[in-house]
């Protein structure tokens, strides 16, 4: 296999062209040991080439809380602004066949000439809730468009594996389902940066789990990642468009206080360090980690690297003494 | 006293207006006595013949009306008066029914005499038959729109057809049908804005189009429960005292979906015999019936296809004593028994819709249309492990081979026909009175944003030569539109074990390996056709051997399909067409992508074989019933990549 970049490659991906964000995603979404190299490669040229505002958003919730329908009617309301966006959604794969089932597409109509890339992914087996290659093709994407949307299935863990992908954090729940309370006991209401209540549209059970949430929020998390950022919780309707308004606003300003606090970049190489980590440790597992001297001072050591994913993992691999596939 | 003979009719409609008023003529003259009118897909959308979305679709499963002067053609020398006609219509239902009027208003028959059916059940369009456009609270109130026009206006028109027939089609059990069917009605009724005192009228004039399958002493237990629980809810919740007004009418057209391929004149007997599960006892009988032909799964009857299954039905009728005994069942214990068990599972699961808000609800909830892909699933499941007998099939497969099939008897109309059709369509467009146009036009979305009742205005429409796609446009603007859920949203559980799954799941294990990631597929369905049992079953099949598999649903463009295939980073594509648009849409498809592309539906020999001169990998037709042995071929290909196909 070549290891080489195809000359204009990344200048396509970051002009919106289709079937050279195709391309990207084919190299990066690909468990091939050769081609290592060529993945590294273009991870650090889109990295270093994307602007900082561009943002990952993650949607995440209980299936059927309709966050592919409120994916379909955010990215209607940023299209008609005149904005790009990009759609990763994960569904589960199923356990026993290996194969799966990505509906999501249905609820997303898009003409063919407008700016929207969407693509489906399945699970395939990763606790969490996420795709293996979630973020690299996030990031394909974040390349071209300055919004990058990735729909999960919450079910407890994903919302933390979601946390190292995105940029802000969108918790959608449904009214009468109890989630809110479920969420608490999972201990992971601190992860969201913004709570919907969706399907604002039923009404008074709507308001209801509205309040629910909201007394549960009162009693505070503890303190979270992000101390001067204060979580609102909207009330929102997909099927009729109530409440996306403030959600659009709200992410918006979400993404400014990112910016101007500086919390953004921060967050962004914490994750960056959490999933170079994880990915390091699911390859060559804690034998590896012990060959580095031990979590904290891998941590440590990433944090000096800091590069790309694929800088940090391949230089910690190569320092514990492994061999990365491809050189 | 012997019954009367029920309504035999011949659904029929192609090409053009003219064409099939020729061919409604000649049924009329063969003995039928009552026009059912099939209408092309670009109509049945609401598109006008000149439409992108209609190429390749214009007169093709039916006739194309796209403004008063086809619907005139169309009944030229039908006295309007004296003729039943059934219109196969629904999401525009209150548009064909404006025409009809109007055109009867030309020919000076007074629309209080004019007598009818619109099918106008959208419920099932959402659940199965796919012609849906609006969201289902707007199509409601249009449904009711009609239903309290007529009332008061053509009092003898059945202004809604509630459907059973087309949920059994895509899989549905006879208690699914039974209870998503009369949730609809109840959905329909509920809605319905007139006086207390008009409601009963209202209740009587609701009328029910059914299927009936090969199982059919079920099937005759499946009508009687219809009647017994449509009398108990008119009487419990809509209190209608008059017993008559209470009545379940109901047409039917007998089951399409059993009918094969393989030894077609089998298919005779099966007609047959699934008409005799909604004639044979008096008190459930239909009232009026349609018969598939025998070369059903082949492609559209031509019209002596058509003459045979009409005969069916006058030698059961005019031949057998069927019709000169009261009910023949009248205190049968073990039908009692059959109908009590159907009865009470309908019912619970009436209860169970109506708990969660009801059929609309259901509808935007998908969980329908779920569990009914679920019971197509196990009934084709229960076919492939042999567990379900049909003859020719998977039981005595070898014989004579049929000298019925070397005539190769399937209509297909030809290009020509749209293009003459959007020739005349765009000259009659000039002609008009534009004025007049605009000012119809802006009565019509004066009503819908008022909420005021669509069928006058719709009908100065008709009248002022307003086209299809115009008056849907309007309604578009204001009501908004709709995609329902396909069924496949919510991911399936339970594939197939044993041997052969087994072993293509090893087989699409290694094929990943080697490509770096899991092998994926798109499922597409282009152009206006409805038809997704195929796509369906073969999207849960391929996801159960271990694809991951993109679905989204029908009526996509051959544009949005590729833009799909490459976003989502495809292997390889199955497009799915049996509207008979495939020589138009799939070239296409295939031209704009760089990964091997399958195509399954009612593909004509000769046009698979232009279809794989085109670059298509494989084609697949209702003879190739094995789901697995498809997928294992679509694997290989897969594995192949298209340059080298
Ligand atoms: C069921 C059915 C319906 C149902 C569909 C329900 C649903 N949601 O699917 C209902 C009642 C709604 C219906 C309606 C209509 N129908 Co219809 N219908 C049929 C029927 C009886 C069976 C089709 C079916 O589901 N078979 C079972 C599935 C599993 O088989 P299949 O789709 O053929 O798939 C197999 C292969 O073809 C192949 N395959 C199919 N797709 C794919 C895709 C891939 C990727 C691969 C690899 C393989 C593959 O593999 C499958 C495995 O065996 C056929 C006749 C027949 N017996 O075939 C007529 C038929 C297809 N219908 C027909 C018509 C005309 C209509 C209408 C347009 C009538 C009208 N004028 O209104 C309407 C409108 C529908 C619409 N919106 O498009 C015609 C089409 C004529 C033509 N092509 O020239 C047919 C052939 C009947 C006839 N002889 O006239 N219909
Ligand atoms: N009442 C209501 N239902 C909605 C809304 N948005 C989505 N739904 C319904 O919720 C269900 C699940 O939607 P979907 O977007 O697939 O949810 P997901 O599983 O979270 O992606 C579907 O039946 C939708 O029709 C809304 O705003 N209001
Ligand atoms: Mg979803």
């Amino acid at each position: 296999m070549s290891e080489e970049l195809r000359d204009g490659l990344v200048a396509e991906v970051q002009a919106g062209e289709v079937r050279a964000i195709a391309e990207a995603m084919a190299i990066v979404d690909d468990l091939r040991r050769d081609g290592f190299l060529r993945r590294q490669r273009l991870a650090a040229e889109l990295a270093t080439g994307t602007p900082s505002h561009h943002s990952i958003i993650g949607l995440t919730g209980p299936p059927g809380a309709g966050k592919s329908t409120l994916a379909g009617a955010l990215i209607r309301a940023w299209v008609d602004a005149g904005s790009g966006v990009g759609m990763v959604a994960v569904d589960p794969t199923s356990q026993r066949s290996g194969g799966a089932l990505l509906g999501d597409r249905a609820r997303l109509r898009f003409g063919p000439k407008e700016p929207v890339f969407m693509r489906s992914l399945a699970t395939r087996h990763r606790l969490g809730g996420l795709a293996p290659a979630t973020h690299e093709l996030a990031s394909v994407l974040r390349a071209a468009y300055p919004r990058t949307l990735v729909e999960t299935v919450g079910v407890g863990q994903s919302e933390v594996a979601v946390e190292h992908v995105c940029d802000s954090v969108v918790l959608v729940i449904q009214p009468g389902s109890g989630d809110a309370l479920q969420f608490m006991k999972a201990g992971i209401l601190e992860i969201p940066d913004l709570f919907v209540v969706h399907k604002a549209d039923l009404g008074a059970p709507a308001t209801r789990t509205r309040n629910d949430l909201e007394s549960i929020l009162a009693l505070g998390p503890g303190p979270g990642a992000d101390p001067d950022w204060k979580t609102p919780v909207l009330s929102v309707s997909a099927q009729t468009g109530d409440g996306l308004g403030d959600l659009v606003e709200a992410l918006d300003e979400h993404r400014r206080y990112l910016i101007d606090s500086g919390q953004g970049e921060r967050r962004r190489s914490r994750s960056r360090i959490a999933r170079v980590l994880d990915s390091f440790q699911s390859t060559y597992g804690s034998h590896g980690l012990e060959l580095l001297g031990g979590r904290d001072a891998a941590i440590a050591r990433a944090r000096e690297i800091d590069g790309t994913d694929l800088d940090v993992f391949a230089e910690l691999a190569a320092l514990s003494g492994l061999a990365s596939g491809g050189r | 006293m012997a019954d009367r003979p029920w309504i035999m009719r011949t659904y029929s409609g192609h090409s053009t207006a003219r064409e099939s008023n020729a061919l409604y003529r000649e049924g009329l003259a063969r003995g039928q006595t009552g026009l059912s009118i099939a209408f092309d897909l670009p109509t049945q959308c609401g598109y006008d013949s000149d439409h992108p979305l209609a190429r390749g679709e214009v007169g093709k499963v039916g006739v194309p009306i796209d403004s008063i002067e086809d619907m005139e053609l169309l009944l030229e020398g039908i006295p309007l008066d004296e003729m039943n006609t059934s219109m196969t219509i629904n999401a525009p239902a209150a548009w064909l029914l404006a025409l009809y009027v109007a055109v009867a208003e030309r020919q000076g028959v007074d629309r209080a005499s004019l007598r009818g059916t619109t099918q106008n059940d959208v419920v099932k369009e959402y659940l199965s038959r796919g012609t849906w456009i609006f969201p289902p609270e707007a199509s409601l109130r249009l449904t009711t729109d009609i239903i309290e026009f007529t009332v008061q206006e053509i009092p003898k028109w059945n202004p809604i057809n509630i459907c059973s027939y087309h949920l059994q089609e895509a899989g549905a059990t006879p208690v699914q049908e039974v209870a998503y069917t009369l949730s609809t009605a109840i959905a329909v009724l509920d809605a319905i804005d007139v006086p207390d005192d008009v409601l009963p009228r209202v209740v009587g004039r609701i009328a029910f189009f059914c299927n009936s399958g090969i199982r059919f002493i079920e099937e005759m237990c499946k009508m009687r429960v219809f009647g017994r629980l449509w009398d108990r809810i008119t009487r419990e919740r809509y209190g209608v005292d008059d017993p008559k007004l209470r009545r379940f009418r109901y047409g039917v057209q007998v089951n399409s979906l059993g009918l094969t391929a393989e030894q077609p004149e089998n298919n005779i007997p099966r007609i047959v015999l699934e008409s005799l599960g909604v004639l044979l006892s008096r008190d459930a009988r239909a009232r009026a019936l349609q018969l598939p032909a025998w070369n059903e799964a082949l492609g559209l009857p031509q019209p002596w296809d058509q003459q045979w299954s009409l005969r069916i039905q006058q030698i059961l009728a005019h031949e057998t004593d069927l019709l000169e005994y009261p009910d023949l069942f009248e205190g049968s214990v073990v039908i009692e028994e059959k109908v009590r068990e159907l009865e009470q599972a309908a019912w619970a699961e009436i209860e169970r819709i109506e708990g969660a808000g009801g059929a609309i609800a259901a509808v935007r909830q998908g969980s329908m249309k779920r569990a009914m892909v679920e019971s197509n699933r196990a009934r084709l499941r229960a076919i492939e492990d042999g567990q379900q007998v049909v003859v020719g099939v998977n039981r005595y497969e070898a014989g004579e081979s049929s000298p019925l099939v070397a005539h190769g008897t399937v209509v297909t109309p030809t290009q020509a026909a749209e293009q003459e059709q959007v020739d005349s369509l765009q000259s009659r467009r000039q002609q008009r009175d534009a004025a007049a146009v605009d000012g119809a036009l802006a009565e019509l979305r004066e009503a819908l944003q008022s909420g005021a009742n669509v069928m006058s205005p719709s009908i100065r429409c008709a009248h002022a030569g307003v086209t299809t796609g115009e008056w849907t446009d309007a309604l578009r603007e204001c009501l908004g539109e709709y995609r329902p859920p396909t069924g496949l949203d919510v991911s399936q559980g339970g594939g197939p074990t044993g041997p052969t799954a087994e072993q293509l799941r090893r087989r699409v294990d290694e094929v990943s390996h080697d490509l770096g990631r899991r092998l994926k597929l798109l499922v597409g369905k282009p152009g206006l056709d409805g038809h997704s049992n195929g796509a369906e079953l073969l999207a849960l099949a391929a996801r159960d051997a271990g694809l991951e598999v993109v679905y989204a649903g029908i009526r996509q463009t051959p544009q949005e399909l590729i833009a799909a295939a490459i976003q989502e980073g495809v292997h390889l594509v199955g497009l799915s067409v049996l509207s008979g648009s495939h020589m138009t849409l799939v070239p296409t498809v295939v031209d704009g992508l760089d990964v091997p592309v399958v195509v399954g539906g009612i593909i004509p020999e000769a046009d698979a074989a232009d279809l794989r001169q085109h670059g298509v990998a494989a084609v697949y037709t209702p003879r190739d019933h094995d789901l697995s042995r498809i997928v294992g071929e679509m694997i290989e290909i897969a594995a192949k990549g298209r340059a080298r196909v």
